[in-house]
């Protein structure tokens, strides 16, 4: 790119070309992408197209068009409704959860607190320990004559049934906050050790508190990867299909009904038309979210550049 | 003066208070792992006695002694290896479970990394308005759940009747977009400078991206190896879906150890610790470059 430099910019404009051995290196480069784009093709984007047409038909073999009359069937179905009211509450609390104490955990694990990096390894660690080999701790501190009934009793409560109640999603969402905090913990330490350290001692010459200088700086800086980090624990918080798949199998209780389920049961049905129906509303669903992510991020960047 | 010291005073006091708030943070993160180490050296005896209650009801076996209550034991009465003995001498079909994760896993990993290295050199090197293109909708498509992408994946394996075989699994999982936007990220970074150095020395493309991207990468390549180790290691989702005629025989730990549970409360303590042995020991040996990993995939844009 820098050679181009040497080319007065009018000139290429007027070509609006690359030299010929531009080309041929390009040619050349592009290459490499062949083996990559072709899987892609096959894996997800050809079969995404085949599956918009899926959703718009009647059935897979009369092919008649109905429009959106899948995707409204879809939005009826009660079962659906249950599944995507759930995974909606659960994300809506445990995304907002994982950013705030994953933050407040990067914050204090980069002061000067002794054995700092053996904190940091503990609280990665539960990020490769796999779910299935801790499900059966998991087991013994929900079940009904668990140790957190035990705790709650000792505490003058009564035992709870957690995992068949209504207390079950706050069960995952523990789970959840268990094996992701440590992630997110990262990502907010290199964020905020790559706030520029003469930034911060202006403000401290002249004399901002640490108070300000948290909100009106740091947290300035950070915006871009709190926006990241909130993408990343949204799109990790539909994972959580595995912990509760593993805790209590394909018919968990009612608010632990969460989408992956709803999409086995009809893979197990083989409806292709509610399958295709479903993963384009979500697909769109998670366009609109990634696009907004997107725009706040670059209005975040102008605020800073600014 | 007076005013300073206390000041001072109530600092250190908050330091200290948060330094055993972070500590009690700390213990309840490390205690899963930790129990599950320490209560697969249990004998089987001594796990329906603590356990009972909890393994016992699916089985309907009511011949073993069950106790009221459910003791969460940190240390064994007595240290037992017999739960080992049965997963690895009497039983063997755990460690066929194992092999399955182990050959869904590591073709995925290394595959992956490949078709990555490709792509993401020419994305670093070719910055058009197409390429950039190109490059996103590789973003967009990592960013989208399982839910949406197992659903094509499904209809390709169906179409090409990879159904109930593990290349079902493997083939969207090498071409899975995750370490083509990380490695692309990193190679954008390599100066201009070096690859006109060796332009002018007469090294060809194919020589740029041997003899300079990929040494430069080893680092990065690792990192990312080790992010999508963990993920594939932990699936769920997949096998559930692909294999529905074949049931558990290709199953792998992850999933089958939810099934074992039930049954053999002690047995299924020694084989989780089996299976959480590669990720733990790639952890221990790489915390530097799984940070490293993670830190790079920060931020969307490249």
């Amino acid at each position: 790119m820098k050679t181009k430099a040497a080319v007065p910019p009018k000139i290429k404009e007027k070509t609006g070309r690359l030299s010929r051995i531009k080309q041929n290196e390009r040619r050349l480069v592009n290459l490499f992408i062949v083996p990559s784009a072709v899987g892609m093709l096959i894996f997800y984007i050809l079969p995404f197209f085949v599956i918009i047409f899926q959703s718009l038909v009647n059935n897979p073999v009369k092919k008649e068009f109905v429009f959106l009359e899948n995707y409204t069937k879809l939005l009826e179905n009660t079962a659906f409704r249950q599944a995507a009211w759930n995974t909606v509450k659960f994300s809506l609390t445990a995304v907002p959860l994982a950013v705030v104490l994953s933050l407040v955990l990067a914050i204090v694990l980069l002061r000067d607190l002794p054995g700092k990096s053996k904190l940091r390894t503990i609280f990665l660690s539960p990020m490769m320990v796999p779910v299935a080999s801790i499900i059966l701790i998991w087991q013994v501190v929900f079940h009904y004559n668990g140790v957190a009934n035990e705790l709650v009793m000792l505490l003058g409560g009564s035992a709870v049934d957690w995992l068949k109640s209504d207390y079950s999603q706050l069960v995952v969402v523990l789970l959840f906050l268990w094996k992701n905090l440590g992630y997110n913990m990262i990502l907010f330490m290199s964020a905020l050790s790559a706030v520029p350290v003469d930034v911060l001692e202006v403000a401290t010459l002249e004399g901002a508190s640490r108070r300000q200088i948290f909100f009106r700086i740091k947290l300035r800086y950070l915006s871009s990867t709190i926006l990241f980090v909130t993408l990343m624990s949204l799109i990790n918080s539909f994972k959580i299909f595995r912990e509760v798949y593993l805790l209590t199998g394909n018919y968990p209780y009612d608010s632990l009904y969460m989408l992956q389920h709803f999409m086995n049961n009809v893979f197990r049905t083989l409806d292709y038309q509610k399958l295709s129906a479903a993963a384009i509303l979500m697909a769109i669903v998670m366009a609109v979210i990634i696009g907004f992510l997107f725009f706040a991020d670059n209005k975040v960047e102008e605020d800073i550049e600014e | 003066m007076k005013k300073k010291k206390i000041g001072a005073l109530r600092k250190r006091l908050l330091m200290y208070l948060t330094f055993i708030l972070v500590l009690a943070a700390a213990v309840v993160f490390l205690m899963p792992t930790v129990l599950t180490i320490t209560n697969s050296f249990m004998s089987t005896t001594e796990i329906s006695a603590n356990y009972g209650q909890i393994f016992e009801n699916s089985t309907g076996d009511k011949k073993t002694y069950i106790s009221e209550k459910v003791n969460l034991k940190f240390i064994p009465d007595f240290v037992s290896f017999s739960q080992y003995k049965t997963a690895f001498i009497t039983s063997p079909a755990y460690l066929l479970k194992f092999w399955n994760s182990v050959i869904l896993t590591v073709p995925i990993v290394a595959g992956q990394l490949v078709m990555a290295s490709g792509a993401a050199y020419c994305f670093a090197r070719n910055r058009s308005w197409t390429a950039n293109a190109i490059f996103f909708v590789y973003i967009i498509l990592m960013l989208m759940p399982y839910q949406v992408t197992l659903v094509p994946n499904f209809m390709v394996a169906d179409f090409l009747n990879l159904i109930d075989t593990r290349w079902s699994i493997i083939l969207p999982g090498i071409f899975s977009p995750f370490a083509v936007f990380i490695l692309t990220k990193f190679m954008r970074r390599i100066p201009t400078a070096m690859i006109e150095a060796a332009k002018l020395d007469g090294a060809g493309e194919f020589q740029i991206f041997s003899r300079i991207f990929m040494p430069l990468c080893k680092g990065t390549l690792y990192s990312v190896a080790i992010l999508i180790f963990i993920d594939y290691w932990n699936m769920v989702e997949q096998p559930l879906i692909m294999f529905k005629a074949t049931g558990d025989e290709l199953y792998p730990l992850s999933v089958f150890l939810s099934q074992v549970n039930t049954n053999d409360a002690g047995l299924a303590f020694a084989v989780a610790v089996v299976y959480m042995i590669p990720s733990l020991l790639i952890f221990l040996y790489s915390e530097d470059y799984l940070v490293e990993g993670i830190a790079y995939s920060g931020g969307i844009k490249g």
